[in-house]
């Protein structure tokens, strides 16, 4: 299958394993405090555990695995906030597939679903555009979540929907950017991440130019990635040879998908539709600075939260859920005291667990039978 | 006759009308032109077929009903049939219950019923007893199907789950995953103009030669939840772990295709026509040939063995064993 197997290919794996384990006996780095590299993508986490491939490296190299899934870092009042919505007379509420399981405070879309809201799971914000324009007497809001990756996709709806003129088009706006998060975990005192596996289809849209200040102000190299195990393997070496060298700058793997100026089409629409206004709340993160996604003056008219207008809902994780200590390489996901005892994906008690991209979850689904567990 | 209605499900005259235009003539067998209660099957040939029965019942709620492959009365047959073939024994008698919707086109039921009645033929199953309810429009979506049918197992087959043994090999009969990756882009409008085809079919001919052989454990076939739903099974009835290999997965193109576009997974896709079957490991080789001469067993493969550590595992192309979880939820509802 091309532009999968030939990154696949268990030779160049081989090849690269051996390349890594060379430069690993190079590095400043040792078992006992291995050179930690954050990927921040919950489609990196998924692909490391699902290959394997945390398994393969040298002992000094290790993976944080980083806040890039959107669906973990959802705050729990927003699933029941937007089950409000659902609620209401005359909506059809849609969402990507991966929101309708999420638990609120209580329940889920797909529970309120069952219990006669008009919830549809859809695969493009222009489905749900569709349906309000084959149903002009119902409001039709999109659950609109995701990075950058899915970002220009709800903005080029958006700017649809203003020049066709529709009153009955909401989206409620979940959508978040990653730097903010990033500059939060990097400024924390005790971080431990010597290294950035930045995720390949978000620079996609941004470029690499955004990531620069990473190596300017932090001191840390950081490698654009793809997801298949040559190019997360490659973009370990390529880190790797950074670290050696002390040379640090931004580099990018993953060209055939990436241009290093990103998408220019999709970064105009992102300005026009979307501004950071104000701290955004990021569930096993806390707050975090200039992080709230909203709607620009002139999109203000398709905000589902102005619309209906909410009330705000705030929901507390379980105080001995260790997420944050996770996303910052202090825990590994089956050291914190609740995973697998009482914390399961059917069960999540805090942000890692919820989506099978989470680093706690993607644990437990691929990893949990090969690991005997030491509780603190 | 247009559409189904309530009278049709009422017990009195439109009820017969229905059964007599449709049921009784597409089924037309002695034991259900006896119109009575109940159907009344001589023990004595049974009896001497083997000492047990094996009885099974299945459901259906397929959505859409008619698909690439397959529709819902073909399923209805076969997946009962092949519930029964699973234990050795042939399933002879089947009983089918109706729940139908008020306002179905009777000429969609006709052509389900006729798909029933062509499958059963097929197998030389006899459709012996049913029951048919009309309900409100809104109360089913269009037909829902119960079939329920018994076999008896020769005296010579023993397969059971029981029999598992550390050292065993897990063989899988064909491709995985194509009825629920057909269902998927149908059902999903996906679009993808691949050609995808359901395996909805009858298992007992592939079975067949299966019955005189030695070393073989206890068989399944594969439905909703995929190869790996019966891996758990396996391995939650017999305390010992399956391991399989990623890479001797036999998988289609396209059903490989859909499932790297999604981030699904082939083994939890699911199949209407694939067995899996644990063999004793002297004898996997030969069971494998045998099933390979077969049109349905031509992709059979050996994908993995049965360990003492519990679990259901999966080793990658690059050496390393992960987890084989049971997913919560299925990838896709209503997908049988």
């Amino acid at each position: 299958m091309r532009y999968i197997d030939e990154y696949r290919q268990p030779d160049s794996v081989n090849a690269l394993i051996c390349q890594l384990n060379l430069q690993a006996e190079k590095l400043p780095y040792s078992a006992s405090r291995p050179l930690r590299i954050m990927e921040v993508c919950g489609g990196h986490t998924h692909a490391i555990f699902k290959f394997g491939l945390d398994q393969l490296l040298p002992k000094n190299i290790e993976f944080i695995h980083g806040p890039g899934c959107p669906v973990c870092v959802l705050p729990k009042g927003r699933i029941d906030a937007a089950i409000n919505i659902a609620r209401q007379q005359n909506v059809i509420f849609c969402t990507f597939g991966d929101a309708m399981r999420v638990p609120g405070k209580s329940e889920s879309l797909i529970i309120a679903r069952s219990q006669g809201c008009d919830i549809r799971m859809v695969y493009s914000p222009l489905d749900a555009l569709q349906l309000a324009e084959q149903h002009p007497h119902k409001q039709v809001v999109f659950f609109a979540l995701g990075f950058e990756t899915t970002m220009p996709a709800t903005a080029v709806t958006l700017q649809t929907a203003r020049a066709r003129n529709l009153s009955n088009f909401f989206i409620f706006c979940q959508h978040i950017t990653l730097l903010p998060s990033l500059i939060h975990l990097l400024k924390q005192p005790d971080n431990t991440i010597d290294a950035f596996l930045m995720p390949g289809h978000v620079s996609m849209i941004i470029g690499a130019t955004p990531y620069q200040f990473i190596v300017s102000d932090y001191q840390r190299p950081v490698v654009i990635g793809g997801f298949e195990p040559v190019d997360i393997l490659q973009s370990i070496s390529l880190l790797a040879a950074q670290k050696i060298t002390g040379q640090y700058r931004v580099v990018n793997q993953y060209k055939r998908v990436v241009p290093d100026a990103g998408n220019c089409n999709a970064q105009q629409a992102l300005d026009e539709v979307f501004r950071l206004q104000g701290d955004g709340e990021w569930r096993g993160l806390g707050m975090i600075e200039e992080a709230n996604v909203t709607l620009t003056d002139a999109y203000a008219q398709f905000d589902a939260e102005q619309h209906f207008n909410l009330p705000e809902q705030q929901v507390a994780d379980d105080p001995d859920a260790c997420c944050g200590e996770v996303l910052i390489g202090h825990c590994k996901p089956w050291q914190c005291p609740l995973f697998a005892n009482g914390c399961d994906p059917q069960n999540a008690c805090g942000a890692l667990m919820v989506s099978p991209e989470g680093a706690c979850a993607a644990w437990y689904k691929y990893r949990r039978q090969e690991v005997t567990y030491e509780y603190h | 006759m247009n559409t189904i209605n309530l009278a049709h499900g009422s017990g009195g005259l439109g009820t017969q009308q229905l059964l007599d235009h449709l049921f009784m003539r597409k089924f037309a067998n002695p034991l259900l032109q006896a119109r009575e209660d109940q159907a009344r099957i001589p023990l004595a040939a049974l009896a001497g077929q083997g000492q047990l029965l094996a009885f099974s019942t299945d459901s259906f709620v397929i959505d859409p009903l008619i698909f690439p492959g397959g529709d819902i009365g073909k399923l209805a047959i076969c997946g009962t049939a092949n519930d029964i073939a699973v234990s050795g024994a042939q399933a002879g008698f089947i009983s089918c219950g109706f729940i139908l919707e008020e306002g179905l086109s009777y000429r969609l039921l006709e052509t389900i019923v006729d798909s029933m009645a062509g499958t059963a033929a097929r197998a030389g199953i006899q459709i012996v007893t049913g029951d048919t309810k009309v309900v409100p429009r809104g109360a089913v979506d269009k037909i829902f199907i119960n079939t329920s049918g018994f076999g008896v197992i020769p005296q010579q087959v023993h397969w059971s789950m029981q029999h598992i043994q550390a050292g065993d090999q897990l063989l899988v009969s064909g491709t995985l995953g194509d009825h629920g990756a057909t269902i998927l882009n149908l059902r999903e409008q996906l679009g993808l103009s691949v050609e995808l085809q359901s395996d909805c079919a009858l298992l007992s001919e592939l079975i067949a030669p299966l019955r005189t052989m030695a070393g073989i454990k206890t068989m399944r076939d594969a439905t909703r939840g995929g190869v790996n739903a019966v891996l758990h099974e396996f391995a939650r009835s017999s305390q010992l772990g399956m391991e399989i290999q990623e890479t001797a997965l036999p998988v289609k193109a396209e059903v490989r295709g859909i499932c790297e576009l999604l981030g699904l997974e082939p083994v939890n896709f699911a199949n209407e026509g694939k067995l899996v079957i644990v063999v004793a490991p002297q004898a996997a080789g030969q069971v494998l040939d045998v099933l390979r001469q077969q049109p349905l067993g031509k992709d059979a493969a050996i994908i993995g063995e049965v360990i003492t550590t519990s679990g259901v595992r999966s080793t990658g192309a690059y050496g390393v064993r992960r987890t084989l979880d049971l997913p919560y939820y299925e990838a896709l509802p209503r997908i049988c």
